[in-house]
């Protein structure tokens, strides 16, 4: 498959797009939960599935690109970055199940607004050849 | 009826284990930026990049600390709370004044600006939730 990039970066699409504005709906919604109280609940787990698998298929994208012979600008901080985006969804799923108080809901809410940090940071480390 | 004893605060459990997940993030985030620098390009700046490593070993330290509860854990919590808040100053003011020495980004460089200034933040939360959770009891 040779989708997303003819000319641009693998990790600048859709699918980082998508991962972005998916985190920041999570981090809202988890939000509002610890604001009211509420622990994390069945949908903020799902969104963190969902988040993870988004993730996923961008380092696939990522990596299919590198595979293709296309380079990073600062390789070591870009897998740095990659290895470290798709542990974050699973990690703040850990920790809310660890605790089912609205601690958990700000637990999720701040790593999903940690994520689409380094979403684009990501993309940042990708092309620094021009500056 | 007989009176429950009043659980004892620990410092893992609530407002806590949030404020270890974010711990476990800026351990996540010193450590593997001073394992890059240190790897990379250690000759170009050994001050900061060395800081970066202590930085990343303090955030750890904290996290666990803070998760082990207890009172070694407490103390552990304690001391690393202090040596960043100590820290995050000195480096910020230093970084301010003298660009020499701080010649590349490290967490607390400006105050911890490049990470919209939690390192700044967090000692203080963490020193005011030990407080909280402190044993009133003796």
């Amino acid at each position: 498959m040779t989708g997303a990039a003819a000319a641009g970066s693998p990790v600048d699409g859709v699918l980082a797009t998508a991962s972005i504005v998916l985190s920041l709906v999570l981090a809202l919604w988890s939000l509002v939960a610890a604001v009211r109280s509420r622990p994390p609940d069945r949908w903020q787990l799902i969104g963190l599935v969902v988040l993870e698998l988004a993730l996923l298929a961008l380092a696939v994208v990522a990596l299919v690109a590198i595979g293709g012979g296309e380079r990073p600008g600062e390789p070591g901080a870009f897998f740095g970055y990659l290895v470290t985006l798709v542990c974050l969804p699973p990690l703040a799923a850990v920790l809310a199940r660890m605790e089912p108080t609205r601690w958990g809901s700000a637990i999720v809410c701040v790593v999903c607004l940690v994520t689409p940090v380094v979403v684009v940071r990501l993309q940042q480390t990708w092309e620094v050849l021009g500056g | 009826m007989v009176e429950t004893a009043a659980p004892r605060r620990t410092t893992n459990r609530g407002p806590g284990r949030l404020l270890i997940a974010v711990y476990i993030l800026f351990a996540i985030a010193a450590s593997s930026r001073a394992g890059l620098q240190i790897a990379t390009k250690f000759d170009e700046a050994p001050v900061a990049y060395a800081l970066s490593a202590v930085a990343a070993l303090i955030y750890i330290v904290a996290a666990v600390g803070l998760a082990r509860a207890g009172h070694a854990g407490r103390r552990l919590a304690l001391a690393c709370c202090s040596i960043e808040l100590v820290g995050v100053i000195a480096v910020g003011a230093l970084s301010l004044a003298d660009r020499e020495l701080f010649p590349d980004e490290t967490v607390w460089s400006q105050f911890g600006s490049g990470y919209g200034y939690v390192p700044l933040v967090l000692p203080l939360l963490g020193l005011f939730w030990l407080w909280r959770t402190r044993d009133t009891s003796r």
